[in-house]
């Protein structure tokens, strides 16, 4: 079977796959990191998005082998070393952008490359169509984009001196 | 300094949200067990076909495989039982086939199982399905609601005769037609409710574990109400005693209905895993879903109503064609029946109502609750059938409205069609909504958009549902094979922290924080000392879970009830300690004081009193402060008010814009407003998804067409603007909380709402939902019928 070394979350991993193993089967079956979750199966849902070299993938449409030697970030990466929670997730708590919670670490992790991506900003219309790639069941959304446009607030802030 | 207000009331933050948002979340599917295998389901193909044979030699051989069963192995154990049984006019009882856990000598739907295989390694069970060799007889079959009772349509199941499952009827049928031979005009509308498919984000899990020490098994399952689910698999299909099995269901992702159910592969695990002497695991993938979860409405109505000369409704016959797919699910026959019928009088005056209602068999996936469950489809109806009126009688939509609501004072009212509503006022829901909507602005805002060259529509639901279920007499007369009561187990610990052991359970709702807002109301306590608990047969007594808006109503109550009695028991400790008259004992805010003086005592000293009873009224008083509350409700609850949609229609594309959305709902005491308008938000979203957007797809032979989110639309952030939700409660009457509930307001009151305001943009009499854009551009360009 392939070999796969990958830095998840700062670790250094190396596991035996099958070839046809997805990214997401690595991380929750090989890793016990079950923050991602796998809500459908055409790719559409977003539940399991996670960052692989800084950008958000669908850990569901990638092979494990392809993040051989990648640098991934799953939803259990996100906070500091110190449990300081990133900004993202603060927000989705103080904006109550979350019922069920299924839905929330991909749309979490989407959400920080969608503000990672528009350093300029985004207007609330930009963020729900940034969004088109994850559904969420509970909240109609409006929370959600509220805690996005919160959160990009603070992370495009400069920082203190 | 002063500790935050953290009791009923306050919006505090989530005490859930910590573990959602860090990836730390328990959801069935994140369980798993040593030496556990991995279940894969061979689901039929074909809506209706004879099962000729099952070879499994080549499966079984394969590597990794552990078994294969099929609906032999089967046989001779219980179907998936029904848990409400409907009556004939007649009197007699509904047919009611056997639902083989495993397809039995035929299929019946699209997804129905017909073998499973488990193998050391799920990617092995997988392989080894394909090895399976099944030869199947395809037979005629039937999708379609309005076709099931034809003469010579295909028959699903042998003993219903044409597809009949029951001919139910409610009210006065005499009162009816003598009201409409006299009146002045009866308006007639035909109307659609589409199925639906509920669609949780997480998919169904079930984990199965078996104990060979004890003989114990545990089954891990995404369940709305995991005692339910021990009662009905143990005692009617599996034959396991309560005290032999333990269901637990932990974060469960989202439910909307669909997780009520007993489903076929819950009990498949639990009775493999006592035969393998291993657990078995068994996790849906989203296509298995589709066809396999119970899906929601699927209603084909006539609704008729006779008026008088100045709007007056005098009137109501409705006819009622129901779907109930190719089996009846576990409270499917109480949908389209008592949970809806009984709500055709709305929050109207019209003194005497008649339905009937026929549930049919086709071959379709099974249809029950799903988020509102009956009382969408009724409001629907009545909602649609007002605007049909108000046009026909050239009168104005809203004052027709009001025209007809029950008066402020009429509470408690009794409607023509059984329910007593206790409280609501429909004038000032109605109000408040027609002022956060800016409705006197909507002709200048049509007249801009039309100068764009779009047409905007505005529209108005006025709505009235029942939940709080349920009262058990009530409903054990009316078919129900449960009471509906709902448990609470307070309990002290010495130290002073609380857990609550809740027989509801939480999947998404927020229970673990509206829960902890009435410990800390009541009892003066902390949040951050009170745990709530629940999903666990293992860990709490009883109950009957989630669905209908029944926690806080009945669950929240059964938590009130049970701190009274921690209240009086702590009264009779502190009086003791503080040699006082247990009648002098007053308890506020944590604290135990004897009336006009300065003695107290914190209710952290009582607990450590009760369980280390040095100085104690022992001969009098057992040890120890814990309470158990049993709360069987005196009424449904009658949560009610005003939706108000407004849209613009793009005619070069039909494509429907929801611009502006504004409900003002009556859902009594809100414990935590937050979460209040969070559920609304979220279940108005769901009521868009249906006017707009979803379909459950058949074709006539009963092949499922929208059978992923590529061919099923679910509502994306941008098919949505901001949803403003205000609240004008009056407080239920019969619960010590004042609540009614807010879990489904949202998905009953929007579906006529946003169908108003697209019949207004385009002036059309009706359409039937979804309001997709090819619908739209279809009528706009003469291509379809309204």
């Amino acid at each position: 079977m392939p070999q796969v070394t990958l830095t998840v979350n700062g670790k250094s991993a190396t596991v035996e796959v099958e070839g046809r193993t997805l990214l997401v089967e690595l991380l929750r079956e090989k890793l016990g990191l079950t923050g991602t979750h796998v809500g459908c199966d055409t790719s559409q849902c977003g539940a399991c998005v996670v960052h692989v070299d800084g950008v958000s993938v669908k850990s569901c449409t990638m092979l494990a082998v392809q993040a051989d030697g990648a640098k991934v970030i799953t939803i259990e990466g996100l906070a500091a070393a110190d449990g300081t929670l990133h900004p993202m997730q603060e927000m989705f708590r103080e904006h109550h952008a979350l019922q069920c919670g299924f839905c929330t670490p991909g749309m979490v992790m989407a959400a920080i490359d969608l503000v990672n991506s528009n350093p300029l900003g985004l207007s609330q219309d930009e963020i729900r169509h940034g969004l088109e790639g994850n559904l969420c069941r509970c909240t109609g959304y409006h929370n959600i984009v509220k805690a996005i446009d919160a959160a990009q607030g603070i992370m495009h802030a400069p920082a203190a001196e | 300094m002063n500790a935050p207000f953290e009791g009923i009331g306050a919006s505090v933050r989530r005490k859930e949200d910590l573990r959602f948002i860090s990836g730390r979340g328990n959801y069935t599917d994140d369980i798993n067990r040593p030496g556990q295998t991995h279940m894969v389901i061979k689901r039929s193909d074909r809506p209706h076909a004879r099962i000729i044979s099952i070879d499994a030699s080549a499966a079984l051989a394969a590597p990794g495989v552990v078994a294969v069963y099929t609906g032999d192995d089967f046989a001779n154990i219980g179907g998936l039982p029904c848990g409400w049984q409907i009556h004939n006019k007649d009197g007699s009882p509904m047919v009611e086939p056997k639902h083989p856990v495993i397809a039995h000598g035929k299929v019946r739907h699209v997804g129905d199982p017909i073998a499973v295989v488990i193998a050391e390694t799920k990617q092995q069970a997988k392989n080894a399905a394909e090895l399976l060799v099944i030869d199947l007889e395809d037979l005629p079959s039937i999708a379609t609601t309005t076709d099931a009772l034809k003469p010579g349509a295909p028959i699903v199941h042998d003993e219903a005769a044409g597809n009949l499952c029951y001919d139910w009827h409610l009210g006065d049928a005499d009162a009816v037609a003598a009201a409409f031979a006299t009146a002045h005009k009866v308006v007639t509308l035909d109307l659609e409710n589409n199925r639906l498919i509920p669609n949780a984000m997480e998919p169904r899990v079930a984990l199965g574990d078996y104990d060979r020490h004890t003989g114990d098994y545990t089954l891990f399952t995404t369940s709305q109400n995991p005692h339910v689910i021990r009662l009905l698999m143990g005692a009617f299909v599996l034959g396991l005693p309560e005290h032999k099995l333990r269901v637990v269901a932990p974060d469960v992702g989202g439910g909307f209905g669909s997780k009520i159910y007993h489903y076929a592969e819950e009990a498949i695990v639990t009775w493999a895993a006592g035969k393998l002497g291993r657990p078995v695991k068994w996790t849906a993938e989203r296509s298995e879903s589709f066809m396999s979860d119970a899906h929601g409405r699927d209603h084909v109505s006539t609704a008729q109503m006779a008026v008088d000369k100045d709007g007056k409704f005098l009137a109501l016959k409705v006819h009622t064609l129901a779907n109930m797919g190719a089996y009846l699910s576990t409270f499917a026959p109480a949908v389209p029946t008592y949970l809806y019928a009984t709500l055709l009088a709305g929050t109207y005056t019209t003194p005497v109502i008649y339905v009937e209602v026929k549930a049919v068999f086709t071959n379709t996936v099974p249809v029950d609750a799903y988020r509102g469950a009956g009382r969408p489809e009724a409001t629907f109806l009545l909602e649609r059938l007002v605007d049909a009126i108000a046009l026909d009688m050239g009168m104005d939509r809203v004052e027709i409205r009001r025209k007809n609501f029950i008066p402020r004072d009429a509470f408690p009212y009794q409607t023509p069609v059984a329910l007593q509503y206790d409280s609501g006022d429909y004038f000032a829901t109605l109000d408040a909504a027609l002022k956060s909507a800016d409705y006197a602005g909507f002709p200048a805002r049509k007249a801009a958009a039309a100068a764009q060259g779009k047409l905007r529509g505005i529209g108005v639901s006025t709505y009235l549902e029942a939940c709080g279920i349920a009262p058990s007499k009530v409903v054990g007369s009316l078919g129900a094979r449960a009471g509906l009561y709902e448990v609470a187990n307070v309990r002290v610990h010495p130290t002073g922290s609380i857990s609550v052991f809740t027989g509801t359970h939480s999947h998404g709702q927020g229970h673990e924080t509206t829960f902890a807002q009435l410990v800390s109301d009541q009892l003066g306590v902390p949040l951050s000392q009170v745990d709530i608990v629940h999903g666990d047969t293992g860990k709490i007594p009883f109950g009957m879970g989630t669905y209908g808006s029944r926690s806080l109503a009945v669950g929240g109550s059964a938590m009130v009830k049970a701190m009274d009695k921690i209240i009086a028991k702590g009264k009779k400790i502190a009086a003791h300690l503080m040699e006082a008259s247990p009648e002098d004992i007053e308890f506020k805010n944590g604290v135990f004081s004897v009336a006009g003086t300065d003695k107290q005592k914190t209710l952290g000293e009582i607990a450590l009193t009760a369980y280390v009873p040095h100085n104690y009224p022992i001969e009098t008083l057992e040890p120890g402060l814990d309470e158990t509350a049993f709360y069987d409700p005196a009424n449904f609850t009658f949560p009610g008010g005003c939706h108000i949609c407004e849209v613009e229609i793009d005619p070069e594309t039909g494509v429907v814009a929801i611009v502006n959305f504004n409900a003002v709902d009556d859902v009594g005491r809100v414990v935590n407003p937050m979460i209040v308008e969070g559920q609304v938000q979220g279940g108005v979203a769901q009521g868009i998804g249906q006017a707009l957007l979803e379909n459950a797809a058949y074709d006539a032979s009963g092949q499922l067409l929208s059978g992923s989110f590529m061919d099923y639309t679910m509502l994306r952030a941008d098919d949505l603007t901001n949803i403003t939700v205000g609240t004008e409660n009056t407080m239920c009457t019969h619960n010590p909380l004042g609540s009614k509930g807010c879990g489904e307001v949202g998905a009953i009151g929007s579906p006529p709402a946003v169908i108003n305001a697209v019949c207004d943009a385009l002036n059309i009499r009706h359409m039937n939902m979804p309001a997709t854009a090819e619908k739209v551009w279809s009528i706009i360009n003469g291509r379809a019928a309204g």
